[in-house]
């Protein structure tokens, strides 16, 4: 039998060239990943099966912030937004992560389409009252950067939806322990990427994936 | 010959002594204290955060409350406190394990960096301003 290797081995060349290239895409095309769990899910369209996929989507909240009003997935809707975890006693990460969020909020704070919204993890603390005093003292506008107080269970519950490790320990400095992480969440709800808020090149980079992310909004909206 | 060689063996331990000074953490045991005790909140830079946690790089503090520092070291500090025209209010832990030239290192470490050229302090100095530290109630 005289099987000819040849179209075969053009086809996979040329498939794998445009898989790179779909792959890498260039630095303008670069798109961020949908971070967590996907499944697939069929419907039916006209009597064809039709397979979706759905990424991870961050839930529905309602937390206050530091000027008593309500903040939930509506202050949020058609922007993008940064998130992390702390609490304003916090000797440990916690500045140095209000440091490098404040560079955030430098750079965005003109930018009706990104929100940054802090929630504490010591709501027995840190009231209404003291969160506006923090944020006062910083000197940040209140419509751009939510510091986040509410019922402690669903901030607990919150922080596990962005993947941000948090829990009281009473080993840890402060008797709170969690990661510095912040997070980076779409329009459309979808966690985007995560950084270490403790870093300024990895803060570097967030700046770079919300510009991206931004670029893709005003992309999808034309 | 007998004293040429007692000459010989007394330089050669000084040099070995001077050599093993150089090569311990001694020298640089402010800069390390800082960044144990002091980096997380007044930052690498000595920048402090904004409104809330005052910064050390020029900070005029340093000189006006020049004699209180040893015991702010220590102790810790409450209430509000005006740093280069900014109040801030914000509770500062002290440092209790710190000995007596420990704390003189850190301070002239951090009065002679990050931008400041601050007199430096003697240990006897310190000694001194912690023996008259303030009674401090937990």
């Amino acid at each position: 039998m005289n099987f000819n290797y040849k179209p075969l081995a053009a086809a996979l060349i040329i498939l794998t060239g445009l898989f790179g290239f779909s792959c890498q895409g260039g630095d303008s095309g670069k798109t961020l990943p949908i971070l967590g769990s996907r499944e697939p899910v069929e419907r039916v369209v006209n009597g064809e099966t039709i397979i979706d996929t759905v990424y991870h989507q961050v839930p529905d909240f309602a937390f206050i912030n530091q000027d008593s009003q309500v903040i939930s997935q509506e202050t949020v809707k058609g922007k993008i937004y940064v998130t992390d975890f702390f609490f304003t006693t916090c000797p440990s990460i916690c500045p140095k992560m209000k440091s490098q969020m404040l560079r955030v909020y430098e750079k965005y704070k003109d930018n009706p389409n990104v929100v940054l919204l802090s929630h504490t993890i010591d709501p027995a603390h840190d009231t209404v009252a003291v969160l506006k005093d923090y944020a006062d003292r910083m000197n940040v506008r209140s419509d751009k950067w939510h510091f986040l107080t509410g019922n402690r269970d669903s901030i607990y519950d919150m922080a596990l939806s962005y993947f941000v490790g948090v829990q009281e320990d009473e080993q840890a400095e402060g008797g709170f322990a969690h990661s510095g992480d912040f997070m980076l969440i779409d329009q459309n709800r979808h966690i985007r990427g995560h950084y270490h808020g403790t870093e300024q090149e990895d803060v570097d980079r967030l700046m770079q994936d919300m510009d991206l992310l931004l670029k893709e909004q005003q992309h999808e909206e034309k | 010959m007998k004293k040429s060689k007692l000459a010989g063996f007394a330089l050669c331990a000084m040099a070995l002594t001077t050599l093993t000074q150089c090569f311990t953490d001694k020298q640089n045991e402010g800069k390390r204290l800082y960044a144990q005790h002091c980096q997380s909140c007044h930052m690498d830079d000595g920048s402090g955060l904004r409104g809330l946690i005052p910064p050390i790089a020029k900070a005029d503090y340093l000189q006006t409350h020049r004699d209180e520092l040893a015991c702010l070291i220590r102790q810790g500090a409450d209430g509000p406190m005006v740093v280069n025209g900014i109040t801030y209010n914000k509770e500062m832990p002290g440092v209790k394990t710190l000995r007596d030239d420990q704390i003189t290192n850190l301070l002239n470490y951090i009065q002679t960096n990050f931008g400041n050229q601050n007199e430096r302090y003697t240990m006897s100095e310190v000694k001194e301003m912690l023996e008259a530290c303030p009674p401090h109630h937990e």
